[in-house]
């Protein structure tokens, strides 16, 4: 029983990252706007965040840092395509593959840091619960944060009017523009605050989660984060529960292999991404389903005064 | 304040001074990041320009590592050409060197040269296997081939880890995981005695020349590129994108199936989790830096190649950060990506006093 | 997308503009003996190198120069090597070449420059480092954990399975729920051979206990790694080892409040609480004999395995929470290694099965250590895709 409270923990460790980019990159698709390059957002704020923590002794410091460093190569991102209308898919992709490389270039001397194990962190009182304290009370106050988001957000988009606006501008920025919203500045701003929950999530991994750096250390989470978006259909609440599979599926097969089960041990390392492969297929079997939660600009160019 | 006003056609003296202003930005920063790096720059440059063609040895290296870009760079131009987003050409490439070896092991020492034909042959076979995958599922299923390609991935790369732990381990190799060297019948052949060039740069220059003649003459490459400027137009003229889903996908499946089998059973003759090398993703930015056109991506693919050697010959030589390589690439990309809307666009200036400067 | 003949237009420039390139090549193209490397060339470079008295050295790391770990390990025992003879020996090191084909062309590169001993410390630079060798007769190569030799090409190796043994002792002593965990790299014999060797050790003083494994399939990867001490400590180990290189698996066992064991370096600052002990590896022993041999003509092919005898192999930093008969225990077993007198692999020993793969009193030769592929009595989980 005590095995399974603390699966669930690291499972909830392990997709609090997942949550917080996912978060993030809901804002911006729901305006319209699909960021590819979450991956080397990611991988950049990973490293200003774990230089800044370095620096400063505080791991707070070093979140902040992440998050800065996330919205401002976003904003980079959404000028470029909101503005100069470059190809949304290719200019992400850009941001991916140069954020691996910038990131894996400034990293170089801090190989050797560490930024030292904190304390346990948790609830206090509350963690001493039997089962569910040690389940859901241990957690770095991140982890609660990005419980609170998902809440925070699932009001703004669905019981607010900017967030009502800004769904409008991903349904239809034209109607949007006729109505007399900036589009493009909104796109921006969604975009830059999007990019400041990815680029927290990227230093939560190299702050909180493993106090080293180490080059791609995000190792894929920025992609996985994307496709928790489509499995979510875009709903902040949803891609909380599918980051917390996710995370759960990748801390299961590691228990699994501890047991010794007899089963392949590159088979139970695949299955987290198989499972992602099978939960995009059955939420996207549905054309109808997913056009009615898909923001309809999604990934197109919008050319105000046409 | 800078304006952007959009031109009542594409400017033909942009679309070819775009790249060449983007590689301009490129070598620019890269001075500026020697510099602040405390190293020559003219010795970087000479590292990533000059090093990597300087002699028939050099070319040879070159060679070797711009034939895999190249190929799965001409399959991916006309993957983004039709907007299907294959970015899982890595996990295509894989499972080519996996299909590749699966024929290379059953050699014995009497088996034929010509036994590298069906060796090739699988390798692409396997890799339009696992694209056409991404594209069942994207047909059927309406899932994104953007991410389902992107988790085979990694679903290939357990594959691989699986074969040469297990099956295909070496007998007599004391349980490392690696496959047996292949025999020599299986590898592909060397272009010269003693040159570490193979016949891979043959079947690449064929591959640029037959994509050519396929996108530009036939009545098939025509269909795949109006499709992906105009779907609603296409779809009108009845040209399916399904079609162009399938083609896409297995073609560039395919090209990097083949890419991996010549790189398994060429310069590196065995099969280890360490020869998938990131090639599916650099021939990503190949296909867009060379304007998703054949001849465009041969300069790309050399030029990536340059980067890459350059990068290396930085470190041992320099003591510059290998990384750097990858800086250089995003950045390459990224500036094209940003000249090149001086194509469709062009830049205004507005003065102080609400006076108009254009720019040409 | 720029149309058709616009695209033409500006391919024509683009290729002008690297013909600039190609006259370059044109101009500078040697003749041919250096297009093909043959044996004639390197030999008048390694002839210049001895004739000015310096003798180049070079090395090829997998990892990063800071993994604090094995690559670590390498460079320290470089920069101490060469300081043991000033002025006769110049090196130089190329970090993170991949084990693949681009580390041909790295090896290729350092013959090129003029190194005439060469030392590539992973097994994935045995096939590439052949390649090589074969070319260049006049270099020496030395390529670490491989097993393939040739007239200028030997092997050199660590025991690290006593490190693992002496970790094992420790481990067995402290750990109050009888289950260790260890974080696994990559199922090469010499892995398996250290979770064993761990797990001898630690049924040596408490002969319940049991070891659970979880595999990274990497030697470096801190957040997978975490992942997996996670994962262990979660199944209710409380010791955890490692075999990977960095000192994310001490730090989440410092953070839960367990116990762990530094792995190829001393990586007590990472973890001053959990930290019981460091297993470590010393390079510089065989550096400086392999340097001594090239610089006095003594060089010749032979499989090197060093261990606590030759001073390669040590257990250090061990934590004041270790019981003192632990620390003499340990001691003995040094002085044991060093003169010979005690083996770690004696039998009787079973594996996984109940097999009897030792009898009793018998040794394990170097050919069954070398080619290991079980786990003993004791080990939890089975073997990665085993046969």
């Amino acid at each position: 029983m005590n095995e399974l409270a603390l699966l669930i923990a690291s499972a909830i460790a392990s997709g609090t990252p997942l949550a917080l980019a996912a978060l993030g990159l809901i804002i911006n698709e729901r305006a319209g706007v699909i960021n590819l390059g979450a991956e080397g957002l990611m991988l950049v704020a990973a490293i200003a965040g774990f230089a800044s923590a370095v620096a400063t002794h505080s791991s707070a410091v070093g979140l902040l840092a992440g998050a800065a460093a996330g919205a401002v190569l976003a904003g980079l991102l959404g000028g470029l395509v909101i503005w100069l209308n470059t190809n949304q898919y290719a200019s992400g992709l850009a941001v991916s593959l140069f954020g691996a490389g910038f990131s894996a270039f400034v990293g170089i001397g801090y190989t050797q840091e560490n930024l030292g194990a904190h304390a346990q962190a948790g609830v206090p009182g509350l963690c001493r619960l039997p089962f569910v304290g040690p389940a859901l009370f241990t957690q770095h106050p991140l982890a609660y944060v990005a419980i609170l988001l998902a809440v925070l957000q699932s009001w703004f988009f669905f019981r607010s009017k900017p967030g009502l606006v800004l769904r409008a501008i991903g349904e239809s920025p034209e109607a949007a523009q006729a109505l007399g919203y900036s589009v493009r500045w909104l796109r921006l701003l969604a975009v830059v605050a999007g990019g400041s929950l990815v680029g927290l999530a990227g230093a939560y991994v190299s702050v909180v989660a493993t106090p080293l750096w180490v080059e791609g250390m995000i190792a894929g989470k920025g992609w996985i984060a994307l496709a928790l978006t489509t499995f979510a259909t875009w709903r902040p609440a949803r891609a909380l529960w599918g980051a917390y599979l996710f995370g759960g599926v990748t801390m299961l097969q590691l228990h699994l292999q501890g047991q010794g089960v007899s089963v392949p041990i590159e088979l139970l390392s695949a299955l987290p991404y198989l499972s992602t492969i099978l939960v995009l297929v059955l939420i996207s079997r549905n054309p109808r389903w997913i056009a009615a939660n898909m923001p309809a600009s999604l990934g197109k160019p919008f050319y105000p005064g046409t | 304040m800078l304006e952007l006003e959009a031109r009542p056609e594409p400017s033909r003296a942009w679309a070819v001074l775009s790249p060449l202003l983007a590689l301009g930005l490129t070598v620019g920063v890269g001075v500026l990041l020697f510099v602040a790096l405390g190293k020559d720059p003219l010795r970087g440059l000479e590292m990533f320009f000059y090093e990597p063609v300087k002699n028939a040895r050099a070319l040879a290296e070159l060679s070797i590592k711009a034939g895999p870009l190249l190929l799965i760079g001409l399959g991916l131009s006309v993957c983004f050409r039709s907007n299907v987003w294959n970015i899982g050409a890595e996990g295509q490439f894989i499972l080519g060197t996996i299909g590749a070896t699966g024929v290379a092991l059953q050699a014995g020492p009497s088996t034929s040269g010509w036994i590298i034909v069906p060796v090739l042959l699988a390798g692409t076979g396997a890799g339009m296997l696992w694209a056409g995958l991404t594209a069942l599922l994207r047909d059927r299923f309406n899932a994104s081939e953007i991410l389902v390609s992107l988790m085979l991935v990694y679903v290939a790369e357990q594959l691989l880890s699986f074969l040469v732990h297990g099956p295909w381990k070496d007998p007599d190799g004391y349980n490392f995981p690696q496959t047996i060297t292949f025999l020599a019948q299986t590898r592909v052949p060397r272009l010269l005695e003693g040159s570490r060039a193979n016949w891979s740069v043959v079947i690449a220059l064929f591959s640029v020349a037959a994509f050519w003649l396929f996108m530009y003459r036939t009545h098939a490459g025509y269909k795949l590129e109006v499709g992906g400027l105009a779907p609603r137009a296409a779809r009108y003229a009845g040209f399916s994108s399904r079609a162009a889903l399938w083609t896409t996908l297995l073609l560039s499946g395919g090209m990097a199936g083949l890419a991996g089998a010549l790189e398994v059973a060429g310069p590196v003759g065995q099969l280890t989790t360490h020869v998938p090398l990131g090639y599916g993703f650099a021939a990503i930015i190949v296909a867009f830096v060379g304007r998703l056109d054949p001849i465009g991506v041969t300069f790309s693919s050399v030029l990536m190649s340059m980067f890459y050697i350059g990068g290396e010959l930085s470190q041992s030589r320099l003591g510059l950060p290998k990384s750097i390589t990858g800086v250089f690439q995003g950045l390459l990309l990224f500036s094209l990506l940003s000249c090149d809307t001086l194509i469709n666009n062009r830049v205004r200036f507005r003065g102080l006093r609400g006076a108009r400067v254009e720019a040409p | 997308m720029p149309i058709s003949n616009a695209r033409h237009r500006r391919l024509f420039v683009h290729g002008l503009s690297l013909l600039p390139l190609l006259g370059w090549c044109g101009c500078n193209k040697k003749p041919a003996p250096e297009a093909a490397p043959s044996a004639a060339a390197p030999a008048p470079a390694s002839e210049a190198a001895k004739a000015d008295g310096t003798l180049k050295v070079a090395f090829a790391y997998v990892g990063p120069v800071g993994d604090a770990g094995w690559t670590f390990a390498h460079d320290k025992a470089r920069k101490e090597a060469e300081a043991a003879f000033p002025g006769k020996v110049k090196t130089s090191f190329v970090e993170n070449v991949p084990e693949a084909a681009d580390a041909e062309r790295v090896i290729r590169d350092m013959v090129e420059q003029g190194n005439t001993l060469i030392f590539g410390t992973t097994f994935g630079y045995m096939e590439p480092m052949l390649k090589v060798a074969a070319d260049s007769k006049g270099v020496k190569f030395e390529h670490a954990t491989g097993y393939k030799t040739a007239g200028n090409l030997r092997t050199y190796d660590s025991r690290t399975f006593e490190g693992a043994y002496l970790a094992g002792v420790v481990a067995g002593s402290m750990t109050k729920t009888k289950v260790l965990g260890v974080v696994a790299s990559i199922p090469i014999p010499e892995v398996i051979r250290n979770i064993d060797s761990f797990t001898l050790g630690a049924q040596s003083m408490n002969p319940s206990v049991k070891t659970k494994v979880v595999w990274v399939n990497k030697w470096f990867d801190p957040p997978k790694e975490t992942e997996a001490a996670q994962a262990l400590l979660d199944q209710g180990a409380d010791v955890l080892m490692q075999n990977t290189d960095s000192s994310a698996v001490l730090q989440t066992a410092e953070k839960a409040g367990k116990m762990a064991f530094g792995w190829d370096s001393d990586m007590s600052k990472f973890g001053p609480h959990a930290h019981l002990a460091s297993a470590v590896i010393n390079w510089a022993p065989y550096y400086k004999k392999a340097i001594k041999d090239a610089l006095d003509g003594s060089w010749k092919v032979e499989q090197t395995w060093w261990g606590v005898k030759e001073g390669a192999i040590d257990l250090v930093n061990i934590a004041d929470s270790v019981p003192a008969a632990t620390k003499a225990k340990i001691d003995e077993i040094k002085k044991g290694l060093s003169d010979g007198s005690f083996s770690i692999w004696k039998g009787p020993i079973k594996d996984q099965t109940g097999k009897e793969v030792l009898k009793a009193g018998e040794v394990g030769e170097t050919k069954m250590l070398l080619g290991i592929n079980f786990y003993v009595k004791g080990v939890e989980g089975q073997l990665p895709a085993s046969k």
